[in-house]
């Protein structure tokens, strides 16, 4: 052996090592700790100070950060008819993204799980992947040059004798572009679910007389629901905390366009942490409810 | 290994053959789009395109903005890769190895900046940022935009370590202490074997977040220009387009580097 070459080494990593072994808590120290420490100052104190931050407020003079406490911040979103407007609209729209995302979901994870031969299939979720490696910005980019009025979109709908339509800069634009972002975040998880359903059931519910539709509906369904759930966890989420999409794309605000212009514009930080509480309640619901339906267990 | 089952109908396997169709072309027609705009000689952004070049290509490559850009996002995105690496590992090792109380807690803290949605990590980081400013000086720069990336590039190295521990025999690190080996002899001869194609796979996915991050780097950046946020700035100016069209279009082509390499891994893999 290499290391019998140099003793002196040897032996203080072989000392070192006997002591760690025996010191099993300072070992769990060593490798827990710096990662935890990471977390909980850069992480975890980024949100304390958020939390905080959304309690103080601005100095409308000097528009210097003071730190005073108070809730006027969150009286102003409770009393602004607009802030709800937007919040609704946010979480509206994440919600649509997430049942568009999943409908499309299902036919190509079903086919990949259950249908196309073992080729087929690595190839098939190659080509899901290979989108989410790409640049989330020029995905996004691509589609506000397809959707413009003289547009690829638009020349295309004009071909086929549809006529056009005026959908860029609107909400249906917005939407458009959600899904086809997230789309792969749902297809993996919902994939995952479809693939662990034994054929066995299959076969059981057929010789029990089910046919395919209710086969679908009472046995596939309900065992790849955690499944489907732990996809829309991403697809919501993410919708939730984008405001490029709706700068881009759309001419509508999001709970993020409010938050960034407030930060950028207005150099608002309280206000702006207030409001960024939002989604954080809404997301904690979500996940309570994900977790209920077993969608941890599927991720 | 499972045999295509006949229990779908024709109708079925027809319908859902076709669905799969229309959502591989949904999924793939824009960024066919997309790279054909870079050879677009017109600055308009109207299709069909009217006559190609390559022009823009020599203009954006002599462009220091870009060049910038570029090497800052670079720069960013090895840095969370490296310190993603490190705490990444770490952390999947005490998971793996050790019970201990909130050993739960450990993975939903580390995906936590990912399930969140993007702004409330950005504006928790920015809201952290400028508290900072206040108390000791801290400054929007290249470090704050790499302590917010790496931050959620960990749970990347993590997740893909911790699995391939799980399928690791626990015997082959018992045998290598058995047979005399230190601490360091079995991370070096035994662990690091095994883990070299997850790492590999965890780092590369780490770096190619940090290299697209946008909606965090916004709140992170200050003045920091990096690619996605030249890209950002630059894409609703008309003058602009042709140079955002070939930065997308190398953009596109480098995203198929990754995915090449992680490929060969799991053919080497497989020879092996």
């Amino acid at each position: 052996m290499s290391s019998a070459a140099v003793p002196g080494q040897r032996s203080v990593f072989r000392r070192l090592s006997a002591w760690l072994f025996a010191k099993r808590r300072t070992k769990l120290g060593f490798l827990l700790g710096p990662p935890m420490l990471w977390m909980a100052i850069v992480y975890l104190g980024a949100l304390a100070v958020l939390f905080l931050t959304a309690f103080w407020r601005q100095d409308p003079l000097t528009a210097e950060v003071t730190r005073q406490w108070g809730i006027q911040n969150f009286k102003t979103l409770a009393d602004g008819e607009v802030y709800r407007t937007i919040a609704l609209r946010t979480a509206g729209i994440a919600a649509a993204t997430t049942i568009i995302c999943v409908i499309l979901a299902i036919p190509i994870s079903y086919y990949a799980a259950r249908i196309a031969k073992p080729r087929t299939r690595t190839i098939l979720l190659l080509a899901v992947v290979l989108p989410l490696w790409s640049s989330y910005l020029v995905r996004l980019y691509s589609w506000r040059v397809i959707l413009s009025g003289n547009g690829f979109l638009n020349w295309s709908l004009e071909k086929l004798g549809f006529g056009s339509l005026s959908i860029s800069y609107s909400n249906w634009s917005i939407l458009i572009v959600f899904v086809y972002l997230w789309l792969p975040y749902v297809v993996l998880p919902v994939y995952a679910a479809f693939e662990r359903i034994p054929d066995s059931l299959f076969e059981a519910s057929a010789d029990l007389g089910s046919k395919w539709p209710k086969t679908f509906r009472r046995v596939v369904l309900p065992m790849a629901l955690p499944g489907i759930v732990a996809g829309s966890i991403f697809s919501f989420s993410l919708t939730l905390g984008d405001y490029i999409v709706p700068q881009l794309v759309g001419n509508t605000q999001f709970i993020g366009n409010v938050i960034y212009q407030s930060v950028g514009v207005a150099n608002n930080v309280p206000f702006a942490a207030a409001y960024a509480t939002v989604p954080v309640a809404v997301m904690a619901l979500y996940l309570l409810g994900a977790r209920k339906m077993g969608a941890f267990e599927a991720l | 290994m499972r045999t295509p089952s006949n229990v779908e109908p024709r109708a079925v396997r027809i319908g859902m053959r076709i669905g799969t169709g229309v959502v591989l072309a949904f999924l793939y027609v824009p960024l066919f789009v997309i790279v054909l705009y870079a050879f677009n000689a017109a600055q308009s952004q109207s299709w069909p395109i009217e006559e190609f070049t390559t022009k823009w290509f020599g203009i954006a490559w002599r462009n220091g903005q870009i060049r910038d850009a570029l090497g800052n996002s670079v720069k960013a995105a090895l840095s969370a890769m490296s310190i993603a690496l490190v705490l990444g590992s770490l952390a999947a090792f005490a998971v793996h190895r050790f019970r201990f109380f909130g050993r739960e807690t450990v993975s939903f803290l580390l995906v936590l900046p990912l399930a969140l949605p993007g702004i409330v990590t950005g504006m928790a980081l920015n809201a952290a940022i400028n508290f900072g400013g206040q108390i000791f000086g801290l400054s929007f720069s290249l470090f704050t935009i790499i302590l917010g990336h790496a931050t959620f590039c960990i749970v990347v190295v993590f997740n893909n370590v911790i699995a391939r521990l799980r399928r690791m025999s626990g015997s082959l690190v018992e045998a290598s202490q058995d047979l005399g080996a230190d601490g360091w002899q079995t991370f070096k001869y035994v662990l690091l074997p095994h883990l070299r194609t997850a790492l590999v796979a965890g780092g590369l996915l780490a770096f190619a977040l940090s290299f697209d991050e946008i909606i965090v780097t916004n709140f992170t950046s200050g003045t920091e220009i990096t690619l996605p946020k030249w890209i950002f700035n630059n894409l609703r100016l008309p003058n602009q387009r042709p140079q955002v069209n070939v930065v997308a279009f190398a953009v596109i082509l480098a995203s198929f580097i990754p995915v090449y390499i992680a490929q060969r891994l799991t053919e080497d893999r497989r020879d092996g």
